[in-house]
């Protein structure tokens, strides 16, 4: 067919590799960087201290390894899938066995150089995982039990994996990331719809199984007036700061809501909230467009791939990141009970930006070697 | 291979199609998030917007300076003073226990009282100021300055407070402030609104009854404040307003006088205006120094004053209910003249405890053993015989008694609802009795009503307005206290008469000047012969227990009796007879007769208050002077 008569070699040099990439999306990815930095140096008072100086190296790196992953052939990540996967599971272990315990939950490992937090990458070694699971695939096998079960064995364990640490909000996301898989690769929709009423069914009793700080976090959510020092403070604050920024905000280095440390959390997961103040209604506007394009090029990509694999690894890791933005963003403006969830790119946390640099990094190479076949 | 290529067809349909319900999905969520933004940001952005300046701006209030209190000359009478304090903020101090210990060995404290810093510094965050003495003397103060190169981060601070220069004298009239409690707090919304942490605020007195005026209003301090609530800078300064001074009626030293005069003993003097009802000194005694509460009483003197047995925390003038004894005589005299009951030549045989007026068995005895003889209203008011009151007052009857009582200001509170714990007294009636006790009048209650004993009851100061009435000529008054009290309106009936005849006034005022300036007269021991202090009165001594046969047989002297069951005594008087200006009244508790402890008194009151007249009236001249 056409796909088929547009042969070209699968081997490119170096100058075509720069030809075919995308520039808007890393044109994207680099303002994004860009406004995190400032946003942090914001967070800092205004001064370049540890959070903006940690943010910037890490950024520089994961950017320069984001490039090399570009240039290294499509091919060579559908054939690390598995393994890495299970590398991941392997850290998680290796988490649960010896991590480093913080604020209650035991998340993080010790790696000599970096205190990494395997259950981020997770999130993006799972689409990884899965895509390559289903590429060989026919599609009549794709609904048979053992295809689901399989998947589902690959989903629950890195879940079961987090929710140990204690961690709930981190393998939700997990499980996703591999249900976006699922879902790309075609499982029967009437699956989808089951677990849905299942799980809304279940409801009530999954409510009775969860910790009291959990059922805290629902009921704050629900209402966070009934404790608004404690449990409803985030909330509160949070939906403050970014009421008061109006539609231009109060101006950068001038939110008073973060200066003046009213603004819990203000490094991670609610620096949404903190540039939301400074930057307006306008502002937020523009970053939310931002990071549509970056899921338009990702997605774009995807469609202009040739091979099943990298399309299906780009459109799950596109949806994934929306869900990413959307659950940090919904969970800020208090849509959504507060989950521990990073805003990618724009929240510290090294681990974070490593895993959606690393799928960065796989979707360029989708674009770059977008002819190329995985048999 | 076609195989394949048609399942790799289908397979690729289907991730069309699921992307694009995936992108649909996406359009609504971010259509969704942007609206939420909006609502936030746009629409309820003044909502969230007075919350963060919430946040961020909080409002210190500092003490506002209270009004002073003057006396009829101006005198300050309960003034502020510049309070010395030592305030340590322990943040700014690197070495809090150095410094603390410096302190305690530089203003020599006691362990109990470096115990409670240390309690208070416990409770306070490290930023706020712990305040470390409030009122150290100059000596001590000055002593803290020159130690001030090692005491870091202490700092000394002058501050307004309180004070009372003239001590016990004015304590019942101005009462005294201290810490605001919850209570007051509650109940008094200025106190609500004004209120700052060590507020001081009236307790009893005119100090309470004037807060409003006194109070104030506070400076303001904005800052904008951290989560944590430190100080990050400050945006607004708000000068407050000072309190209203109050000028009294009241004579400093008049007042002193009555002070000095009660020295020693239980009872009460007000002296008063009898035209203006101006209150030229009221006081009552015992008092205490009401500089004690202003940094909170000790509790050594708290119990001093607490277990005095004569009582300095009961303001005499105002709460203690007397029978008022024979200084009710002028008002019986009066009632049985307006009634119509008596004429000048009524007269009535006294004589003596042998021959008792009797009545359905009970005996009622003149106070005299010997008995007065033949007696008309002019000497027995002259001489206080009992029995021609006990016939008149049976002849009038008890009703009508009451009316003119009531009439002259007995039997109710003389400053309305000024002072919260004025008693009102009590003016007996048949309707009363029923009323009260269930009972009906027993003739016997009227015959001791007549000479001021039974039920009856007064306050001195409403023998004081009684006796005013009296002296400028059965007109009525209103007593005031508080020059500059614009709330309170001018009533319409003052000066309006009390009298239906006013001869029969004429009556009671020669009586009274009988019985201070004629021989015989039962304060003629205390009288004035020149004619500008010369003043006329009444003496009175009431019982505090009923007199048995056997005390009449024994007849004991007053130092003989044990000291609550002494007699109280009183006196009322006004003057100068020819042209009257003031009244007064005179009690003293368990002090004996009338004559003998109570109108010595009045003689000295009335030499002062009549020798500063003039200079009172010339206050008054320059004040139209300068207008």
């Amino acid at each position: 067919m056409y796909q088929h008569t547009r042969l070209t070699t699968n081997r490119l040099n170096f100058f075509q590799k720069f030809r075919n990439y995308d520039y808007i999306l890393l044109f994207c990815i680099l303002l994004l960087g860009f406004i995190s930095l400032a946003t942090m140096y914001s967070t800092d008072g205004g001064e370049i201290l540890f959070h903006t100086k940690s943010h910037f190296t890490k950024l520089v790196v994961f950017t320069i390894m984001m490039l090399i992953m570009s240039f290294i052939n499509i091919k060579y990540w559908f054939s690390i899938g598995y393994l890495s996967y299970l590398a991941v599971i392997g850290l998680l272990v290796a988490t649960y066995l010896f991590g480093i315990t913080s604020s209650g939950s035991q998340r993080w490992i010790n790696l000599y150089f970096i205190n990494l937090q395997p259950s981020e990458l997770m999130k993006i070694v799972i689409i990884l995982c899965l895509a390559k699971y289903f590429h060989r695939m026919k599609l009549e096998n794709v609904n048979s039990i053992y295809t689901i079960l399989t998947s589902l064995i690959i989903i629950m364990l890195p879940m079961g994996l987090v929710i140990v640490q204690p961690d709930l909000g981190t393998s939700l996301l997990i499980a996703i990331s591999g249900i976006a898989v699922l879902w790309f690769a075609g499982i029967n929709h009437k699956y989808f719809i089951y677990t849905m009423l299942g799980f809304v069914i279940s409801l009530p009793f999954i409510i009775a199984f969860l910790k009291p700080y959990q059922k805290l976090r629902v009921l704050t959510f629900l209402n966070p007036d009934r404790d608004p020092l404690g449990a409803g403070y985030q909330i509160i604050q949070s939906k403050i700061a970014v009421g008061s920024g109006g539609i231009f905000g109060k101006g950068f280095l001038k939110g008073t809501q973060s200066y003046l440390e009213f603004l819990p959390e203000k490094h991670t997961d609610f620096i949404f909230t903190l540039f939301s103040e400074e930057f307006g209604f306008v502002g937020s506007a523009l970053l939310l467009v931002i990071y549509v394009i970056i899921i338009y090029r990702i997605v774009a990509i995807g469609a202009n791939c040739r091979s099943y694999f990298a399309k299906i690894f780009c459109y799950s890791f596109g949806a994934a990141i929306f869900v990413f933005i959307t659950i940090n963003m919904s969970m800020v403006l208090g849509l959504l009970p507060i989950v521990g969830s990073p805003l990618p790119i724009m929240s510290y946390g090294g681990s974070s930006m490593l895993a959606t640099m690393i799928g960065f990094g796989i979707v360029m190479s989708a674009r770059v070697h977008n002819q190329q076949l995985i048999a | 291979m076609i195989n394949s290529s048609s399942d790799s067809v289908k397979k690729l349909n289907s991730i069309n199609r699921r992307m694009f319900i995936t992108g649909s999905l996406k359009f609504f969520i971010m259509v969704g998030i942007i609206s939420r933004l909006f609502f936030l940001q746009v629409k309820e952005n003044k909502k969230y917007l007075t919350l963060s300046d919430k946040n961020r701006i909080r409002e210190w209030k500092l003490a506002p300076v209270r009004g002073e209190f003057h006396d009829y000359f101006g005198n300050v009478i309960a003034g502020n003073f510049e309070a010395y304090q030592l305030h340590v903020i322990p943040e700014q101090v690197d070495d809090f226990r150095y410094v603390i210990y410096r302190i305690k060995d530089l203003l020599e404290l006691s362990d109990k009282e470096f115990k409670k810093i240390l309690k208070k510094k416990s409770q306070i965050k490290p930023w706020e100021t712990l305040i470390v003495s409030d009122n150290l003397s100059w000596q001590k103060f000055s002593k803290i300055n020159n130690h001030l190169y090692d005491l870091n981060g202490v700092k000394p601070v002058i501050s307004i407070s309180r004070n009372y220069p003239f001590k016990e004298n004015f304590t019942h009239l101005i009462g005294y402030v201290s810490q605001a409690n919850q209570t007051d707090i509650e109940n008094t919304e200025v106190i609500k609104k004004n209120f700052v942490p060590g507020l001081k605020v009236g307790k009893v007195g005119l100090e309470k009854s004037f807060e409003k005026k006194l109070i104030g209003s506070n400076d303001i301090e904005r800052y904008e404040v951290n989560a944590y609530g430190r100080r990050i800078s400050q945006l607004e300064f708000q000068k407050g307003e000072k309190g209203k001074n109050l000028r009294l009626t009241i004579d400093t030293e008049l007042q002193k006088l009555a002070n000095e005069l009660l020295k020693d003993q239980a009872g009460s003097i007000c002296v008063m205006d009898i035209y203006t009802g101006d209150l030229i000194a009221m006081h009552s005694s015992p008092s205490f120094d009401p500089n004690l509460f202003v940094f909170g009483i000790s509790k050594d003197d708290w119990q001093l004053i607490r277990n005095d047995p004569m009582k300095p925390l009961v303001n005499k003038t105002l709460q203690g209910n007397y029978s008022p004894g024979s200084t009710i005589k002028p008002i019986v005299a009066l009632s049985a003249l307006e009634n119509g009951i008596i004429n000048t030549n009524f007269t009535v045989q006294c004589r003596g405890h042998r021959h008792p007026l009797e009545l359905y068995g009970q005996t009622y005895h003149c106070w005299k053993k010997e008995g007065h003889g033949f007696m008309n209203l002019r000497n027995a008011m002259k001489q206080s015989c009992d029995i021609y009151f006990y016939e008149i007052a049976r002849k009038l009857g008890v009703d009508k008694l009451s009316e003119t009582a009531k009439k002259f200001g007995l039997g109710k509170e003389v400053f309305g609802d000024l002072f919260s714990i004025e008693k009102s007294g009590l003016i007996p009636n048949t309707q009363w009795k029923k009323n009260a006790l269930g009972q009906g009048w027993l003739l016997g209650e009227t015959i001791i009503t007549g000479i001021g004993q039974g039920y009856i009851q007064t306050t001195p100061i409403q023998l004081c307005l009684m006796t005013a009435q009296i002296g400028n000529g059965g007109h009525k008054i209103y007593p005031r206290i508080v020059i500059n009290d614009e709330n309170k309106v001018a009533p319409i009936d003052k000066f309006s008469p009390l009298y239906t005849n006013s001869k029969n006034i004429k009556i009671v005022q020669d009586a009274m000047f009988a019985s201070t300036n004629e021989v015989r007269g039962t304060s003629y021991k205390s009288r004035i012969d020149d004619l500008k202090y010369q003043f006329a009165g009444k003496t009175g001594t009431a019982q505090v227990k009923k007199i048995t046969a056997r005390d009449r047989e024994l007849d004991l002297k007053t130092f003989e009796i044990p000291y609550e069951e002494r007699d109280h005594a009183l006196y009322v008087a006004y003057g100068p007879y020819k042209n009257p200006r003031y009244a007064l009244s005179v009690i003293v508790e368990h002090g004996g007769s009338g004559s003998a402890t109570a109108a010595p008194m009045a003689t000295k009151l009335f030499k002062l208050v009549i020798d500063r007249h003039k200079m009172r009236q010339s206050i008054n001249d320059k004040k139209y002077l300068e207008i």
